[in-house]
């Protein structure tokens, strides 16, 4: 696997305060990962990280096999949509397309416009008075012309409508199926990214819960019912990643790579929410003591 | 890069150039006058109108003011308003090196500042200079340029103003991260440092002249006494008008700092008083008696002052001052801002 973006013990602290702690994780090349966790994981420090914007306590970060930002070839090479998705207010939408021309060598101005015409997006218009969902397009647009080898997306959805949502990625995935780029996309909300990746990575307190692939991560964990006992024993290629118990009941969610044999449980299918859910909740009792290792 | 800093500051700009063209209409018509009357009358205090008066005033308000609001409208929310509004996340996205972004957004706002108000000075100073350190026949007068009051406001020195202002308020900007408060901020050290220079820095630009003066008629300034009648003070000035006075203190026979005698109040003939109305009071009347006997007794007054000659030597160093100011601020500022090293 060849990461596009590759940190060792990554960590930024403010203050006192650590926001990303000891984070080690890569991201494979040609993917659209998603970077699930909850509020306060990490994940937009490690974005910004990723971007060159921020500037490490701690640890090391790569993208595109270089540090950040070294220089104008290697920051041509990485977009970033960052959160709330920023455009300067007082330009045109057409003095944004302006300003990704002058200070890109590789912008698609074709691309671009084309976009944004099928948009329906007024080109003279002051971006202060776009809607959340506009300036989200245009942000994007202004992150695909770039043409980068690595497009980040920090929360790219959070703030819109579910109409914007599915039109946002909507052109992301079409700019996907388009050219030969990784994408990277945080969210918190599961039900967004599972439309789009196709690789997930959870982070749970800097740290990852799980990573791998959406189909093998849906493939290699299940959902067991049974009579209530305790977790072991189970074999030891299975994990425990969440259970809870009724009087008569246990649920346990489980990842077993080689599937469940035991005849006394009800296996099921989990969703990926339900999966991401699991690594998520805070360790319940019966949990092993984290192994958290990536599935590959 | 230059293309968005432009674009950036183009209402600025466009302010600026108001302004500038403002001040150059009225002392384009207001100043042949001025020169003219410099030209033809030996008394031109006496001569000027109120309005011109007001004008002379005005200049010195304008740039005094013009590079703390420089500093403060242009510098302050140069990086403030990026970092507050999340802007800089999508310029620091583009593929132009941070030291790129930041040397072409503070080198053309600094840039224009500079021009904006050094052209406003040339225009203030060619108008002022006929009239700068007039005095009139009975009572007033204009500061001189060498003055505190006026130095920072003629010649080049508004310049590295300007220049430091912006400067200033850029750096505050980029640490506070938040437009208001860096406005706030750089309006008050600004006004510290315009209080501060002539206090303390511009008298040690050049080694001051001393001097010894005997007091008399002809150099004498003033005479300050407590309501009390007590502690009287002197104050003289030098040959030259337009010299810039640091200190002027009384020295007794041996050249320590003294006090004035008792005797010396009661020598000098009270303001309220009539002279000459009897012989007694004439001979009390005419101080010249009073400063006769005060030399004889060995006083005298020791003052160190710069030189109206000094003024253009005063403005380069006051400049250059700045401008090395600004540059070790700018430096922070980069390295403030820096990317990620490695």
């Amino acid at each position: 696997m060849t990461a596009v973006l590759a940190t060792r013990s990554l960590g930024r602290r403010y203050g006192r305060r650590w926001a990303l702690r000891d984070c080690t994780l890569a991201v494979p090349a040609g993917r659209v990962t998603g970077l699930v966790g909850p509020n306060g994981a990490g994940k937009s420090t490690l974005l910004n990280l990723a971007t060159g914007i921020l500037t490490p306590s701690a640890g090391s970060v790569e993208v595109c096999g270089a540090p950040p930002a070294r220089d104008p070839a290697q920051l041509a090479k990485v977009g970033f949509v960052a959160q709330d998705t920023p455009v300067y207010a007082g330009l045109t939408v057409e003095e944004h397309l302006r300003l990704g021309a002058r200070l890109n060598p590789r912008w698609d101005a074709a691309a671009a416009r084309r976009r944004l015409d099928r948009l329906g997006l007024d080109t003279r218009q002051r971006a202060g008075k776009l809607s959340g969902g506009q300036r989200a397009q245009l942000a994007l647009t202004l992150g695909l012309a770039k043409r980068p080898e690595l497009l980040l997306l920090d929360e790219p959805v959070a703030s819109l409508d579910p109409l914007a949502r599915r039109e946002f990625l909507q052109v992301l995935m079409e700019a996907v199926a388009e050219g030969d780029l990784s994408v990277v996309l945080s969210s918190h909300v599961v039900s967004d990214l599972e439309r789009v990746c196709d690789h997930l990575i959870v982070l749970v307190d800097s740290q990852v819960g799980v990573a791998g692939d959406v189909d093998v991560l849906l493939d290699t964990h299940h959902r067991l019912v049974g009579p209530r006992r305790a977790a072991h024993p189970l074999p030891r290629d299975q994990h425990v990643v969440g259970a809870s118990h009724t009087d008569r009941q246990s649920t346990l969610v489980v990842r077993a790579p080689a599937g469940i044999a035991d005849p006394a449980w009800t296996v099921s299918r989990l969703s990926l929410e339900d999966l991401v859910l699991a690594y998520l909740t805070p360790p319940a009792q019966g949990r092993p003591a984290a192994p958290l290792e990536t599935v590959r | 890069m230059i293309w968005l800093t432009w674009r950036q500051l183009r209402a600025q700009a466009a302010t600026a150039a108001l302004a500038v063209a403002a001040i150059g209409v009225v002392a384009v018509l207001t100043g042949p006058r001025i020169a003219d009357l410099a030209r033809r009358t030996t008394n031109v205090f006496d001569a000027l109108t109120s309005t011109e008066r007001t004008l002379h005033v005005a200049g010195i308000a304008v740039l005094a003011v013009a590079p703390a609001l420089a500093g403060a409208f242009w510098g302050a929310p140069l990086l403030a308003r990026e970092l507050e509004t999340g802007t800089h996340r999508l310029a620091w996205s583009q593929s132009v090196t941070r030291a790129r972004w930041l040397g072409t957004k503070l080198g053309l706002t600094v840039a224009s500042g500079a021009v904006a108000i050094g052209l406003m000075s040339l225009a203030i100073t060619w108008w002022a200079a006929p009239v700068d350190g007039v005095a009139g026949s009975t009572r007033g007068a204009l500061p001189g340029r060498l003055t505190p009051i006026s130095f920072a406001m003629r010649g080049v020195a508004p310049v590295g103003y300007a220049v430091f202002a912006v400067v200033l308020g850029a750096t505050l900007g980029a640490v506070l991260r938040r437009t208001l408060p860096a406005m706030a901020v750089t309006l008050a050290l600004y006004v510290v440092v315009q209080i501060a220079v002539p206090l303390w820095i511009r008298p040690h630009l050049a080694p001051p002249v001393t001097t010894t003066v005997t007091v008399s008629t002809s150099t004498l300034d003033g005479i300050s006494i407590d309501p009390d009648g007590r502690n009287p003070v002197i104050s003289t000035h030098t040959p030259d008008r337009g010299d810039w006075i640091l200190t002027d203190e009384t020295v007794d026979r041996s050249g320590r700092a003294a006090t004035l005698p008792g005797w010396f109040t009661a020598c000098l003939p009270s303001p309220d008083v009539v002279p000459a109305s009897t012989s007694r009071q004439a001979e009390a009347a005419s101080p010249d008696a009073c400063f006769g006997r005060l030399a004889d007794a060995g006083y005298r007054q020791h003052v160190a002052y710069q030189p109206a000659h000094r003024f253009w030597q005063l403005q380069w160093t006051e400049t250059a001052f700045f401008l090395a100011l600004s540059a070790l601020l700018a430096a922070g500022c980069f390295w403030w801002i820096r990317p990620p090293q490695r």
